[in-house]
């Protein structure tokens, strides 16, 4: 992976290069530059300046970059001279890392942590400089080792994750070095990660290599007993670490359902995510955290340990008393009564003033003298009762309160109502003021995504429902909207998923954020569980800390110090600790790069996003008067219905069928299709949930490709196919980072997992993930056409993938059938697929939306509009249909709320049916062996790229074929531009093929084809 | 121990309420016809004689209002669930004062009062079907949201959840429950509809009984010490078909119950009796 990483970085470093566009060129400039001089530096610092302040700049720039920010700014008061850094950078590229030696190394490091400290709180600058002129010395009196190291340094760089957000000055330094060695391409994010794997040079290289004394920082944990646990962490410590810390402080074993949080910096509650630093989760110098149960177990006399009963019951406890788990008087007391009972034991009737020890206790926000007289009463029911068996009682009844493990998040409808979301075990709840009003529980939901501030979730047809519906929900920034469905994430992996889905090993395909549930399922925990041998662990109660607490003043019982225990030993288990994040973090280097590249235009797209929304909205508003009706976005995400169609046209399927010329698609009204023999591979924004495409096809199909990713990716993993791959996972790379998606699973076979990124922790932008999962698990059909994402990442495998490449070009017709075959392939190819399971619909969301699907009317008027086509409903994905009907958009409307949905029939009367004319042109160039006609050959790969840019999309098919021992690579290039406007045809082929040239020197364009669609008309039904 | 939502259908105690004479012409009614009240008094009497004598529950008969014609369908008029009880604010209009008389019935029973005080908020008891779990209050002509916010805030143990009642009167107008669990519901499309959101809504997993008389949907659920199951439902001389459904039942002891002539005026069977179950109780 390290040498794929290497290369890529230089690959695609030529491709922005070639695109030209503005912002890296000058980059590439200032940074040759820069590697002379010491000058360039500076200039480095301004750019980089500049591309956090353009937004789509910075979003690119990974983490640490950002946070250079502060430090570029005071570098140019450098105390240090820049030519000495600049020297000392060669030095260190020759030299390589200098482990330890003297104890210099061990001063800097120190310095260092300072400095980060200081970065952090963005505001000693001074210190930064002095580290960095001291690291430049101390670079140059370091002794030189071999370069070996360095290599290694550096490639651990790649695969590192990163996270060294503090360490400012020499990542610059590095960054310089990154971008000689990178050739002096653009200083793209890999580069600066490799920077940073040099910066490591001074720093991480020692931590990594020997277990060299880190800074420690000191963690405040509230624990469930309300009291304090204070341990020291190695500063990158990773939120696992800590916790696991605090487990064993516990003496937790099934520490599964609890988790650590933290207020953030906007107040909000967070969980610390394990497998990231906790420094760059907290930002700030505030370690504090608390002890929470995260999943609170339905049953929770399925637990094996009484203690972790306990503490479940202490977390049910504050939850009750704080009001967050409401409940009634008379629960109030019965709850109430057993906790007594667990603290204090059988009732003493002869304890004077009994009522004076109930009342210290808080058991429920309004607590009133008869409540406390009614616990008192029940608690003498309770005698005999042992604690454990308190507990047991008191969870019997807390785990039936209906807001039991209900997570709740403020949002609105699509109206602007203010609604509740809950997150719980069994799915979503939406809530208006204390009355459910829907519920989505997580076998119904196909795919949970959301962008800016929108939350979505696709739900599955019900029986009698043709079509899949989106429903969307406005959180009030798009932070809470990504808390939201990270929260989705979580509960729906840990409660439905027999595994959680495992980290991705491709480092290429990744888009965003991909966050995933990366602890153990509750299936797994359980079974965990059940293996505990160990004798039922004595722990004390400690209601009496509470007391203490609720009183003022007057303790009642001391407070135990747990701090003292992990106190002061420097912990060696750390250094392996940050080998492992940076191996974790590496995919995070590739997707920083890409993201440069996309830049400004993607920043543009979401903006045109958000205006369409608004137009959506309204317009939907306006159709239905379905009153409650959340907020119906359109496709899940993109609110721009039109580009976003135009865009899905260019998705392989798609694109075929266009060619066809027998399927028209609505929206697009000049499109450009050309097949190259190149690849460039442009990221694409975001998830695109609309498909122009024809009804029933194109889900099964690109279902299949990536349901064949996961294969893909491994294999070229295995065999580092150099460029192509390399070059894909550049392109794949780019992602908007406010959005993400999600498709739960429910059995998960194939995972692509999550790589924790960085950019999460960026500050309000936000990243976006995708996944895969849902695709290869063939139970969401008609998503793959909503899920840009994952179209870009597809890739096949399959013979049967190959000849459709092949195919597309050549016979058209017999693409359907090659559609269905491969939909049925796909079905009985994953083993774990049932057929309930295997992809129903082949709606598409747009024709869920010309159904509108009105629950209450579907099962009478199967024929709405242009459904004819759709077999859906059933599963039955051998039917594909052959005879689809233009495919037209038109306008979706969900009815979230069964109310309304209940009282509207919606019926869409307009469906517009546009006329359009095409026009195709090929070229195709002598070749020497017949190329897609020839033999058939063996594929040995394939693979589908898309990226997409403001009217732009570009669709890469890769293939790999095997032909009479020569191995083949074709890499097909499909771009559809699409806007109102003439296209110069002549300029933008043109275009084409220079790129593919200048990309793939060593290839050769065989093929184009210009296919110019217009749109002439729009009628009206 | 008694402990958060066990014993359903344990019942204690009814209370019941005479008819009046004006229920003949003023009571109010969907649809046009002739009431005789001395049949229906006739047969609620035998209505309450089968919850006293028959089950032993110990009966509260309120006297007759003639000023409030429908007085004798008390369940609209409040909610009662664990010790709890919450006076309504009925829908129409001409029904409001039924609550003064049955508050002060419930407030003997040293049950915990909650009003609902807000004048935007109806609620009828017919509306609201309690599974045992949790509670499904219908929006009707009679029961709106606020109504359900109000009652949701009362009873905060239970999830309350929604569902439109397009057609009839009431939810309960085409379901009740049969046993812990089971849902007896109409099989009109309405009735199946609305049992289809419930189910959408619930996180518990409800058995079905469909019968194919709505109105024959409304049955009382009892679970009585040395009874068991019982089940109150509608005679075969009204919905023989229906009474086939029920006769499947057979843990239960069934009870046919005439309802001849207060169905005339949407009269069904739970709404001539509010159940309390003063044992259990914590």
């Amino acid at each position: 992976m390290t040498t794929e990483a290497g290369s890529e970085t230089e690959v695609k470093e030529k491709a922005e290069e070639s695109a030209a566009q503005p912002d890296r060129s000058e980059k590439a400039k200032e940074e040759t530059q820069e590697v002379p001089n010491a000058e360039g530096e500076e200039k480095e610092k301004e750019k980089e300046k500049e591309g956090k302040e353009g937004k789509g700049i910075a979003r690119y720039l990974p983490t640490w970059l950002k946070k250079q920010k502060s430090q570029s700014q005071t570098s140019p008061t450098k105390e240090g001279p820049p030519t000495e850094e600049a020297v000392s950078k060669v030095t260190q590229e020759e030299d390589g890392p200098a482990p330890e030696v003297n104890g210099h190394a061990e001063e800097e490091e120190e310095e260092e942590e300072e400095k980060e400290e200081k970065e952090a709180v963005k505001s000693e600058q001074v210190k930064e400089k002095e580290a960095e002129s001291h690291s430049t010395a101390s670079a140059d009196t370091e002794p030189a080792k071999e370069e070996k190291v360095e290599e290694s340094a550096e490639k651990a760089a790649d695969e590192t994750t990163v996270t060294t957000e503090g360490e400012g000055a020499e990542e610059q330094k590095k960054e310089q070095e990154g971008e000689e060695e990178g050739g002096g391409g653009g200083g793209g994010g890999e580069e600066e990660e490799e920077e940073e794997g040099h910066t490591s040079i001074f720093q991480s290289p020692l931590r990594l290599v020997r277990k060299t004394k880190m800074k420690l920082m000191a963690c405040h944990v509230a624990l469930l007993d309300g009291t304090d646990f204070t341990c020291e962490v190695e500063k990158r410590a990773k939120g696992q670490y800590l916790f696991f810390k605090v487990c064993e402080h516990l003496n937790l074993m099934e520490k599964d359902y609890f988790g650590l949080s933290y207020t953030d910096s906007h107040e909000q509650k967070c969980w610390l995510d394990p497998t990231k630093e906790i420094k760059r989760q907290i930002r700030s110098n505030n370690w504090q955290f608390v002890f929470n149960v995260k999943f609170y177990p339905p049953d929770p006399s399925l637990l094996t340990e009484d203690i972790t009963r306990y503490l479940l019951c202490l977390q049910l406890r504050e939850d009750v008393a704080s009001g967050r788990l409401p409940c009634s008087f008379v629960t109030h007391a019965l709850l109430g009564s057993y906790t007594l009972q667990a603290e204090v034991g059988d009732y003493e009737p002869d304890q004077p003033r009994p009522l004076d020890n109930v009342s210290q206790l808080t058991f429920a926000p309004n607590q009133s003298k008869e409540m406390e007289e009614k616990i008192l009463e029940l608690h003498k029911s309770h005698r005999g009762m042992t604690p454990a068996q308190a507990d047991t009682q008191f969870l019997e009844n807390a785990k039936k309160l209906s807001m039991y493990g209900v997570d709740l998040h403020h949002a609105k409808d699509s109206e602007g109502v203010d609604i509740m979301l809950g997150v719980c075990a069994n799915g979503l709840l939406v809530y208006k003021d204390r009355l459910r009003i829907n519920r989505f529980a997580w076998p119904k939901i196909l795919k949970i995504s959301y962008k800016r501030n929108n939350f979505y979730i696709k739900i599955r047809p019900g029986e009698t429902e043709q079509f899949e519906s989106t429903v969307g929900f406005k959180l009030q920034n798009h932070r809470s909207a990504k808390r939201l469905w990270k929260v989705c994430v979580e509960n729906h992996s840990f409660f439905r998923l027999n595994a959680p889905e495992p980290p991705t090993k491709a480092r290429f395909l990744t888009l965003g954020s991909k966050f995933r549930y990366s602890g153990r399922t509750q299936a797994q925990t359980r079974v965990a569980s059940s293996l505990i041998d160990r004798p039922a662990p004595n722990f004390e109660r400690t209601s009496s800390k509470r007391i203490s607490r609720s009183l003022d003043g007057a303790p009642v019982i001391n407070i135990t110090e747990a701090s003292s225990e992990n106190g002061r030993e420097p912990h060696l288990e750390l250094q392996s600790d940050s080998k492992v994040k940076e191996v974790d973090l590496s995919p995070s280097d590739a997707e920083a790069t890409p993201t440069q590249s996309l830049g400004a235009s993607e920043l543009a797209l979401s903006q045109d996003h958000d205006k369409t929304q608004e137009d959506v909205l309204k317009h939907q508003a306006s159709i239905s008067q379905l009153k409650r009706s959340f907020m119906e976005a359109p496709p899940p995400s993109p609110p721009q219905p039109n580009q976003w169609e135009k865009r899905l046209t260019s998705s392989p399927a798609t694109t075929i069928r266009i060619q066809q010329q027998q399927h028209v698609t609505t929206e697009v009204e000049i499109e450009e299709t050309v097949v190259v023999q190149e690849v460039s591979i442009a990221p694409k924004p975001g998830l695109v949930t609309v498909t122009a495409s024809s009804p029933a096809d194109p889900p099964a199909e690109q279902e299949t490709r990536e349901q064949e990713v996961t294969v893909e990716e491994e294999e070229v993993v295995v065999a580092e196919e150099a460029k192509v791959s390399k070059q894909e996972s550049v392109s794949s790379e780019s992602e908007s980072e406010e959005e993400a998606e999600y498709h739960p699973n429910v059995s998960v076979s194939i995972c692509h997992t999550q790589i924790p990124e960085e950019k999460e922790e960026e500050e309000e932008q936000e990243e976006e993930a995708e996944d895969k999962t849902a695709a290869e698990q063939g139970m969401l059909p008609p998503d793959a056409p909503s899920l840009p994402a994952e179209v870009s990442q597809a890739v096949e495998a399959t013979s049967q993938e190959a000849e459709e490449d092949l195919e597309a070009e050549k016979s058209k017709n017999a693409e359907e059938e090659k559609e269905a075959e491969r939909g049925m392939e796909e079905r009985t190819g994953d083993p774990m697929m049932t057929p309930e399971e295997a992809p129903n619909g082949h709606a598409l969301p747009e024709e869920s939306a010309k159904g509108m699907v009105a629950s209450a009317e579907e099962e009478e008027e199967p024929t709405m509009n242009g459904e004819a086509s759709l077999a859906e409903a059933e599963p039955r994905p051998q039917v594909i249909c052959c005879s689809e009907p233009p495919v037209v958009k038109t306008e979706m409307v969900t009815i979230s709320d069964t109310f309304a949905a209940q009282k509207t029939e919606i019926a869409t009367k307009e469906v517009p049916i546009v006329h359009t004319e095409t026009k195709t042109i090929t070229y195709e160039a002598a070749q020497l062996d017949g190329n897609s006609d020839g033999e058939p050959g063996v594929l040995m790969t394939a693979q589908t790229i898309t990226s997409e840019s403001l009217c732009t999309t570009t669709t890469t098919h890769i293939t790999k074929m095997l032909k009479g021992g020569l191995s083949e690579t074709r890499i097909e290039k499909r771009i559809v531009i699409t806007g109102d406007c003439d296209i110069d045809h002549d300029q933008a082929l043109a275009q084409a093929i220079k790129e593919a040239k200048e990309q793939h020197p060593d290839m050769s364009v065989t093929r184009v084809v210009v296919h110019k669609e217009t749109e002439l008309a729009e009628e009206e039904d | 121990m008694a402990g958060l939502m066990v014993g359903f259908g344990h019942y204690t105690h009814a209370i019941v309420r005479g008819i009046p004479a004006s229920l003949a012409k003023e009571a109010l009614r969907s649809s046009q016809s002739e009431v005789d009240v001395v049949n229906a008094r006739r047969e609620h009497e035998a209505y309450v004689e089968v919850l006293g004598t028959r089950l032993g529950l110990e009966v509260v008969e309120l006297p007759a209002d003639e000023s409030l014609p429908d007085c004798v369908f008390v369940e609209d008029a409040a909610v009662v669930c664990g010790d709890t009880a919450l006076i309504t604010r009925p829908g129409a209009e001409s029904r409001r004062r039924e609550t003064e008389a049955m508050k002060g019935a419930l407030k003997d029973l040293n049950l915990n009062i909650v009003e609902m005080t807000d004048e935007n908020a109806t609620l009828d008891g017919g509306d609201v079907l309690f599974t045992g779990r949790e509670f499904f209050v219908g929006l009707s002509k009679r029961t709106n949201q606020r109504g359900a916010e109000i009652l949701a805030d009362a009873f905060k143990d239970y999830a309350v959840s929604t569902v439109p009642v397009l057609e009839g009167l009431h939810l309960k107008s085409f379901c009740s429950m049969g046993g812990p669990g089971l849902i007896v519901i109409g099989s009109s499309e309405p009735a199946q509809k609305a049992l289809k959101i419930m189910q959408q809504m619930s996180d518990h997993r409800y058995d079905k009984l469909t019968v194919p008389d709505d109105l024959a949907a409304n049955c009382i659920y009892m679970n009585l010490p040395n009874k068991g199951h019982v089940l109150l439902h509608p005679t075969a001389e009204e919905f023989p078909e229906s009474v086939k459904v029920f006769e499947k039942l057979k843990d239960h002891m069934l009870i046919p119950v005439s309802n001849m002539e207060k169905v005339k005026v949407d009269g069904a069977l739970t709404c001539c009796s509010v159940l309390i179950n003063k044992k259990g109780n914590i």
